[in-house]
């Protein structure tokens, strides 16, 4: 386990970000898991909030994700936010995002540690509008690649989102090619592009930086896809099975490496920077 | 004399009509390929799984030079129509087109790409296939292409299914054609719970080509008329000009350009 070091151990500092999101739901409180079902008490799913029964991870906010999994972090662009929002109903919804998750955007993005190893990485959050891709989401995930390049260092994203911001229109959608070209940089640098999938991850990100990774990891039973399950049922008219579009399907059909638990996916992401590092690779 | 429409007044564009016509049959994929290069021949098959025939694509001769052509074709009549998905292509039709924008830097031909789509399919076997890898992909290697590459969306440019071949060095689009993020009847049954109000939805969502020119996603505007063949031989000499122009560059300052381009936004 030399590995698994110290750093990547939950320490108490780490926990107390998680701690201020915890105490909303009372430990008494039972939970369905919305993948098996199970009737879990909020206390069992512990600080990884994980189903026992399946191991799905429940989802998380990106400061909670960061506690568990990241060390040493210093935070990029933590202001930047969009300031034309005359769109209708837009400056409401995201005034309510920002006081819930206590966010500027949709992504965390920063440079730290993960099981001690130096990454830049990528948070989405789901709960700030359906981690949806605004223009300042792009804009930060390809600072975040920009970064990386310039500094040599792997990008780690965890991806979690809903698709495009329909409010920005059209600007969202060049947010997918004006981060792709930022990847397409760093790629050129020789540089490790590691993406892990979390529930859910559909729409435009899918259809950009999440599936562009050298190595592509998943969270068990993450809801993974391109077009919206509904959408596709009234399209051919016919039931989609239970799985589709979960991450065990995507590793059978090829588009997944691994699925990693929760518990485990730090080590894991650790493991991996650290056989792509130049002195590694000297040796 | 053929002249690009360089601005539209306001007062001039219904987002609605325009909306109508973009998904009229006013432009045929078969059509504007013979229109604008001679000696077509289409190139068939992704290499991986199969041939997705609602992407047409090949190589021939604009104004003698040799160029890469790839578009997404709606069908003709009902059965073709049926068979394309009304110009939704499958995740073996992105990998085809990849193909094909691959071989073209390969042997340094420009590229031109021909979009009408309502957008990538929603499908069961697209989505086991890959749909969003797909499409992922085609944006990242086209981020690559080391030729020029020109797009026009002469219909419906539907979300991601559009960009996926419309990353592209110059955007062009037809007077009467749309791009957005959605259509704008999912726009209004998602911001007022009602697909009906989509004429409203699309008078907000500045779909039109005189919206996104002054938002600098496109870069021409196309005006139509009765006489395609002059249509496309205005076109024809814009896009030799324009090639003739950027082929002055490195491969190297083509991708800079390029990804600086979206880099703006
Ligand atoms: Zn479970």
């Amino acid at each position: 386990m030399e590995l698994f070091s110290s750093d990547n151990k939950v320490d108490n500092t780490k926990i107390k970000v998680t701690d201020a999101v915890r105490d909303r739901i009372p430990d008494g409180l039972f939970l369905a898991c919305p993948y098996c079902g199970t009737q879990i008490y909020n206390k069992q799913l512990g600080d990884y909030r994980v189903c026992p029964e399946c191991n799905y991870g429940f989802r998380l906010q990106a400061r909670e994700r960061l506690g568990l999994f990241a060390t040493d972090f210093v935070e990029f662009d933590a202001d930047l936010t969009i300031d034309q929002t005359d769109f209708p109903g837009y400056q409401g919804k995201l005034d309510r995002a920002k006081k819930q998750t206590n966010m500027n955007e949709s992504v965390l993005t920063g440079s730290g540690k993960i099981a001690g190893e130096e990454v830049d990485l990528g948070i989405m959050d789901s709960y700030f509008m359906m981690g949806s891709l605004g223009s300042k989401t792009g804009e930060k995930i390809t600072r975040l690649f920009e970064h990386a390049t310039a500094n040599q260092l792997p990008v780690v994203m965890f991806t979690a989102s809903g698709g495009a911001r329909m409010q920005e229109g059209i600007n969202s959608l060049m947010q997918m090619a004006k981060i792709s070209g930022a990847v397409a940089t760093h790629q050129e640098a020789g540089l490790l592009y590691l993406v892990v999938l979390t529930d859910p991850t559909t729409g435009g990100v899918t259809a950009s930086f999440a599936m562009q990774g050298d190595v592509t990891l998943a969270e068990p039973h993450a809801l993974v896809g391109f077009a919206g399950a509904r959408v596709i049922e009234s399209t051919i008219h016919e039931k989609l099975p239970k799985d589709f579009q979960r991450a065990e399907t995507l590793l059978k059909n090829g588009f997944v490496d691994k699925i990693v638990p929760r518990q485990n996916m730090a080590e894991m992401i650790g493991k991996i920077v650290s056989m792509h590092k130049q002195e590694v690779a000297d040796v | 004399m053929f002249d690009f429409i360089k601005t539209m007044f306001q007062k001039d564009v219904n987002p609605a009509e325009i909306v109508k016509k973009s998904r009229e049959d006013r432009f045929m994929a078969r059509e504007l390929i013979n229109g604008l290069v001679s000696d077509f021949v289409e190139l068939h098959g992704d290499r991986l799984s199969s041939d997705d025939s609602s992407v047409i694509g090949g190589i021939g001769r604009l104004k003698g030079r040799p160029v890469t052509i790839i578009a997404i074709d709606k069908g003709t009549d009902i059965q073709d129509k049926i068979s394309k998905r009304n110009g939704s292509p499958e995740p073996w039709g992105y990998r085809k087109a990849q193909r094909l924008m691959k071989q073209a830097a390969k042997f340094n031909r420009p590229i031109i790409t021909l979009i009408n789509t309502p957008g990538a399919f929603p499908g069961k076997d697209a989505e086991a296939q890959g749909q969003g890898e797909a499409i992922a992909n085609s944006i990242l290697e086209s981020m690559k292409l080391t030729v020029p590459m020109i797009a026009i969306i002469y219909g419906e440019g539907g979300s991601g299914g559009a960009l996926a071949l419309a990353t592209a060095d110059q955007i062009w689009m037809f007077e009467n054609a749309t791009y957005s993020i959605l259509s704008p009847e999912g726009f209004a049954s998602i911001l007022w719970k009602d697909a009906k109000r989509s004429d409203e939805a699309a008078a907000i969502m500045g779909i039109t080509p005189s919206d996104l020119l002054e938002k600098h996603v496109i870069d021409q505007i196309i005006p139509e008329g009765r006489h395609h063949a002059k249509i496309f031989e205005g076109m024809q000499d814009k896009l030799d000009e324009e090639f003739k122009q950027m082929q002055q560059m490195s491969g190297e300052e083509i991708v800079a350009a390029r990804r600086a381009r979206y880099r703006a936004f």
